[in-house]
């Protein structure tokens, strides 16, 4: 069943500016969706129309099976998480999670149950009378999260609710968000421009690039199989390798610079394609076809990235950390159904 | 702090501070300031403990003499003035009224009036507030003409009304309050939407106790600013009734010069200096808060 069904929606500014292109989707019912993408590609004003702190310029939304277009943020049954918290700084943790519920004239001993419920599920119970300002980054997050939690609502918004903390305590909200959401089965749509965030926590990911969706698929589809050159290019980091060159017509890509390399799909001859690969769908092998030339080796630990040229293209490869390596030519071999192949012009999949 | 408070005994003790020659200078503008301003002070409460035959003859008393209690209770407690139906104790409770009435007045104003030019998206919003800004050129003195007609054909001379209300509109307070509205973050606002606030609720759950310290700071300076009210009064209220402490002081001395009596010097002295104290008792209270609300603000 759709949670969430938005059919040709689309945002224009006053000043002529289309932040949202139309388009359309749908999210079913506990599902984690993943909106993905650079600043300014409007994933954050989809979001915001979705919480209708927006006005929607064209098209429709439904939230279950009501639709919202005119509806205000107080009723559209939504709670949303912000950036900044947004928490009222003069209340206590109690009230802050509180007021939602005041204002929907709940039963005060209903609010308290709730509250207190709430709490114990985020670890806040020994904080509950201490104000916002007294409480750490990843507390005051959790606070967000019982401010939304006890609204019961049927969609959660994740306004980039993370991006405020530092490395470790994010990974850790990851994990804890993930599993909340898991075990409330409540819908929600997750704005990050992080595509570790992305990978990890979706059930889909939508990846938006200049007021478009670009691919909406699983995190693994998203990733090995890119639908443009842009997602290509911003999911994985490293990212994808992308090498330019010509279809021969007989299956394979010759690469601006020499090498010929042989692809799954027929090319047309003297098409202008963009080859990529992923840096750790190559290896290192004495008997490989594809010649590659280490200019660097980064150690990372786990694994060892090695910057070099291929057919005097730029081109990583992602090696485990027990390979040995050391600058200078070497022979790569690419795993079967690594490589992607793109419009050189339009960067669409072929 | 409580690491050195704590550090063991053997540690040498820092010595004690001596006061650096240059700082010597420092010290010495800061006290001649100090007893500039204190020394009128210190006169008038010298002054108020003689007897107004020894002032008229000699002047300004440099020491205390005897009669401190009687002038004072003269001062707040004896009907004094032509009509002799005020004392100075309904001077103060009118003083009180007034600036209580002018601060309140001025904060709840300018602050629905920053509440609507930042938060709502009226047509000249912004134009409404430069001309809002631009009346701080026309303060009262410059318009007083005008006002007093107009209060007065509304027949509201002689009342705490006609007194308090053309005074209330102000552009310092507006100003601030949309300065410090427009620093509060718009998550905030969106939040509470989403939280089922509507612009009321908004107001009163969330502006209102956030702007507290701002308020308080506010309601010094407007408290003071009404209080030491000269002009005005003087212009509106012509039953001694309704005279504040600020402008009773001289007409009870000059309403018994006039009525050739001796002018009761120790009595108008006592009158000053308790016309001083709510203001600074109020400033030196609020100090914090006063700075806090200039300064920062918790959000």
């Amino acid at each position: 069943m759709a949670q969430l069904t938005v059919t040709d929606l689309s945002k224009t500014y006053p000043n002529g500016f289309t932040a949202v292109k139309p388009c359309s989707f749908q999210i079913d019912k506990g599902e984690f969706v993943v909106l993905v993408g650079p600043s300014g590609c409007g994933k954050s004003t989809l979001l915001r129309m979705i919480a209708g702190l927006e006005d929607i310029t064209t098209g429709e939304m439904r939230i279950g099976d009501r639709v919202v277009n005119d509806t205000d943020p107080a009723h559209r049954d939504i709670a949303m998480v912000f950036q900044n918290y947004a928490l009222y700084p003069h209340m206590t943790v109690r009230k802050n999670i509180a007021y939602g519920l005041r204002n929907r004239k709940v039963p005060a001993n209903e609010i308290a149950n709730k509250v207190a419920q709430a709490a114990e599920m985020l670890n806040l119970t020994d904080y509950l009378d201490r104000r916002p300002s007294q409480l750490s980054g990843g507390q005051r997050q959790r606070v967000a999260m019982g401010r939304a939690i006890v609204r019961d609502p049927a969609l959660f918004l994740f306004d980039e609710p993370l991006s405020n903390l530092d490395a470790k305590l994010r990974n850790q909200m990851r994990i804890e968000i993930r599993a909340l959401q898991r075990r409330l089965g409540v819908t929600s749509v997750y704005v990050t421009h992080d595509q570790v965030e992305a990978m990890t926590m979706a059930d889909r990911i939508f990846v938006l690039n200049e007021g478009r969706i670009e691919q909406i698929g699983t995190p693994a589809e998203i990733y090995h199989r890119p639908a443009s050159t842009f997602v290509a290019s911003f999911m994985g980091a490293p990212p994808m390798n992308l090498l330019t060159g010509r279809g021969t017509g007989n299956g394979a890509v010759r690469l601006d610079g020499g090498q010929a390399l042989s692809v799954p799909t027929d090319t047309e001859t003297d098409r202008p394609l963009l080859l990529g690969l992923r840096p750790e769908d190559m290896a290192l092998d004495g008997a490989g076809r594809i010649a590659f030339d280490i200019e660097i080796v980064e150690e990372l630990g786990a694994h060892r990235l090695l910057h070099g040229r291929l057919s005097d293209q730029p081109f990583t490869v992602s090696v485990p950390k027990d390979t040995e390596v050391s600058t200078g030519p070497v022979r790569l071999v690419a795993k079967p159904g690594a490589v992607s192949l793109f419009c050189a012009e339009k960067g669409h999949r072929l | 702090m409580t690491a050195t408070d704590t550090a063991p005994v053997s540690a040498a003790r820092p010595r004690r501070r001596r006061l650096k020659p240059e700082s010597l200078l420092d010290h010495a503008i800061l006290i001649c300031g100090a007893l500039f301003m204190l020394t009128p002070i210190y006169l008038a409460l010298t002054t108020a403990s003689h007897d107004k035959v020894l002032t008229q003859r000699e002047g300004l008393q440099w020491d205390f003499g005897s009669e401190t209690l009687t002038n004072f209770n003269n001062a707040m407690f004896e009907p004094g003035g032509f009509t002799g139906d005020i004392t100075g104790a309904t001077m103060l409770m009118n003083s009180f009224i007034l600036g209580v009435g002018f601060a309140v007045g001025k904060i709840i104003l300018s602050m629905m009036a920053a509440y609507a030019i930042v938060y709502f998206r009226l047509r000249f919003a912004t134009l409404a507030f430069w001309v809002i800004f631009t009346t701080l050129l026309l303060p009262l003195e410059v318009r007083i003409v005008p006002s007093y007609e107009v209060i007065q054909s509304m027949g509201l001379t002689n009342s705490y009304t006609g007194l308090i209300v053309p005074l209330l509109a102000s552009a310092t307070g507006t100003f601030f309050f949309r300065q410090f509205f427009l620093s509060i973050p718009e998550e905030l606002v969106e939040a509470a939407r989403i939280d089922g606030a509507g612009p009321f609720k908004f107001f009163v759950d969330i502006l209102v106790p956030l702007s507290r310290t701002m308020i308080a700071a506010i309601f010094i300076i407007m408290f003071v600013y009404g209080w030491n009210q000269y002009l005005w009064p003087t212009l509106i209220t012509t039953e001694e009734g309704l005279f504040t402490l600020v402008r009773g002081i001289r007409q009870i001395v000059q309403a018994m010069a006039e009525g050739s009596e001796i002018p009761d010097y120790g009595r108008a002295m006592a009158l000053a200096l308790i016309a001083m104290i709510p203001p600074v008792a109020i400033v030196v209270t609020f100090q914090s808060w006063f700075v806090k609300g200039l300064t920062e603000s918790d959000k």
